[in-house]
């Protein structure tokens, strides 16, 4: 069936858009994270611009954090002392990668720094990930206990000031990190157009040593934050949010983020983290194929506005 | 790379093709009209197609020995800039260096005739007369200068091509027909992805290579109902439409939790 989008301007098959929202839903479900860096590609491959994929996606990813967050919310699996820290480095964090956002498109070369950053970023972290899930695997099969909390949990980070107590996640930590890992995330975020719960997840778990029961549903607010605020930048400033894509895609989303969180009870953490580091490391892969690779055509066209 | 001889060119098929559209007196009358002035744009809209038809009025003063006609029927839709970039290999990566902006020009263009532009005149007039898409003045910035280059620039022919891979530019020397000798028709397809405005239809009837006939007509693509409703709204209240957005966001995820709630 086909639908003609009002902002994107161009017919699209309905239902091709609700399974693309569906299979995103079910991934970001499973993992708990938005999903923007598999989304907004999606949306390019079939016709829709970027500007306006981009604008779009971040509505998308508000309706299914949200659903997200309040099946989490009723497991108790949210600290929401954490997050209002961790909120309030990612406002400013947002604010300055919007700046940034100008700045480069000034310098005419924001194309290439964004798939630049996707690459190193999707590829670092996906290749960490999955080389810690790997090892925890293999460590799990030779029955070697793990230790919850290593040697190095006690780091130079715990040794900073300003300490607060954690109550749901148990743990007593200075806020200093905490607002700088909100600040990066709110500034990777806007920058590249992606709520950041991939890269967050991991931060929370291995830096901030964060139990592993209220990661996913507190990184889940902040990106429920971050990507209503996105959605209103993008609707006041650039008016390229499409409502009817961003419904369609929501639909499909949360339905599938449901089914997603289900499935992802049923695997193993360390089997979980191998799953999603293969994922993230082959969207990076993709990303660095496509610099590296001569294209199929050397030429592009944009539109820069005018009459009409 | 681009000929500076042939902006002074184009310059002058510019200064030309202004002097020849001064009404004069002509022996024949264009009469035309296209099936549809109002393309609505509608939630299961998908491209279009419109017919153009009209006819040949001789008068009196139409010498008589003439009797063949050809015609070329040239549609335009909004006119927008746009940029075309070139990549290259740096560093081992493929990153945009070059690249040439294209000013106001048709977002859409299509070119018909009833039989190819080379057997309808000779080169020159074509050129003044902009038949086909080697010939339509594409406005390039370069630099400080404002001019069309050589149909076989690099940029221009790529932009063309890239245009003509969406079918957002077309060229047909097979698509006018004459269902008697002084009555034609043509058919003008609309793709999915054209762009809302005001399309200016220009007919131009030839007659032994020489034009003798000139007439305009337009059509306009228009978003009616909720299409017209959302886009107005996106650009006028972005902060109401923002809000709204939002708050459907939030209401479909809420909704969806209480769905699928496990209880």
């Amino acid at each position: 069936m086909q639908l003609y989008l009002p902002i994107a301007d161009i017919p699209v098959n309905v239902f091709l858009i609700l399974a693309m929202g569906a299979a995103v839903g079910f991934v970001s479900g499973m993992f708990g994270i938005g999903g923007g860096f598999l989304m907004t590609p999606l949306l390019i491959f079939v016709g829709i611009a970027p500007a306006v994929a981009v604008a779009s996606v971040a509505s998308h990813i508000a309706a299914s954090s949200f659903s997200g967050a309040i099946s989490y919310w009723r497991r108790r699996a949210i600290d929401p002392a954490l997050g209002a820290v961790l909120l309030s480095g990612g406002t400013v964090g947002t604010a300055l990668g919007v700046w940034t956002f100008t700045l480069l498109r000034s310098l005419g070369q924001l194309d290439l720094m964004i798939a630049l950053s996707y690459v190193v970023l999707l590829s670092t972290v996906g290749a960490l990930m999955f080389w810690e899930g790997l090892r925890a695997i293999l460590r799990a099969r030779r029955g070697i206990a793990v230790p919850m909390r290593r040697s190095g949990s006690h780091g130079w980070i715990h040794g900073l000031p300003l300490k607060m107590r954690f109550k749901r996640s148990k743990i007593y930590l200075s806020v200093i990190p905490v607002v700088v890992v909100g600040v990066i995330i709110g500034f990777i975020g806007a920058v590249m157009g992606i709520g950041g719960g991939f890269i967050l997840i991991p931060i929370m778990i291995y830096v901030l040593r964060v139990p592993t029961s209220t990661v996913i549903g507190t990184s889940m607010v902040l990106t429920l934050v971050t990507m209503v605020f996105a959605t209103m930048l993008h609707a006041i400033t650039n008016h390229l949010v499409d409502a009817v894509l961003a419904l369609i895609l929501m639909v499909g989303g949360v339905t599938g983020a449901q089914f997603g969180a289900r499935a992802g009870q049923k695997i193993r953490g360390e089997h979980l983290r191998l799953l999603l580091g293969l994922l993230i490391l082959a969207v990076g892969i993709r990303f660095a194929i496509e610099l590296v690779i001569r294209p199929d055509d050397l030429f592009t066209i944009r539109e820069t506005g005018g009459a009409g | 790379m681009i000929a500076r001889s042939s902006l002074a060119t184009a310059g002058i098929a510019l200064a030309l093709s202004m002097a020849l559209a001064a009404p004069s007196a002509r022996a024949e009358r264009l009469i035309v009209s296209v099936s549809n002035h109002r393309v609505t744009v509608t939630p299961n809209y998908s491209g279009e197609e419109l017919v153009l038809f009209g006819s040949v009025e001789k008068e009196a003063s139409t010498p008589a020995a003439r009797t063949s006609y050809d015609l070329v029927v040239t549609v335009a839709g909004p006119r927008a800039d746009m940029v075309t970039r070139r990549k290259e290999r740096k560093f081992g990566i493929w990153v945009n260096t070059d690249y040439r902006q294209f000013l106001q020009v048709p977002t859409y263009l299509a070119l018909f005739s009833n039989r190819p532009f080379e057997s309808i005149a000779a080169p020159e007039v074509q050129r003044r007369q902009q038949l086909g898409l080697n010939n339509v003045l594409l406005t390039q910035r370069v630099g400080p200068d404002y001019a069309d280059v050589v149909p076989n620039d690099a940029f221009r022919s790529a932009f063309v091509r890239l245009r003509s891979e969406h079918g957002l530019y077309r060229e047909a020397t097979s698509a006018v027909t004459f269902l008697t000798p002084t009555l034609f028709r043509t058919g003008i397809p609309l793709p999915a992805e054209v762009p809302i405005g005001t399309y200016d239809v220009e007919i131009k009837l030839f007659s032994d290579g020489a034009l003798v006939a000139r007439t305009e007509t337009a059509f306009e693509i228009v978003k009616v109902g909720f299409e017209q409703f959302v886009a107005t709204t996106a650009h006028q209240n972005g902060f109401v439409y923002g809000l709204v957005t939002a708050f459907m966001a939030l209401m479909t995820g809420w909704m969806a939790s209480i769905v699928f709630r496990k209880d």
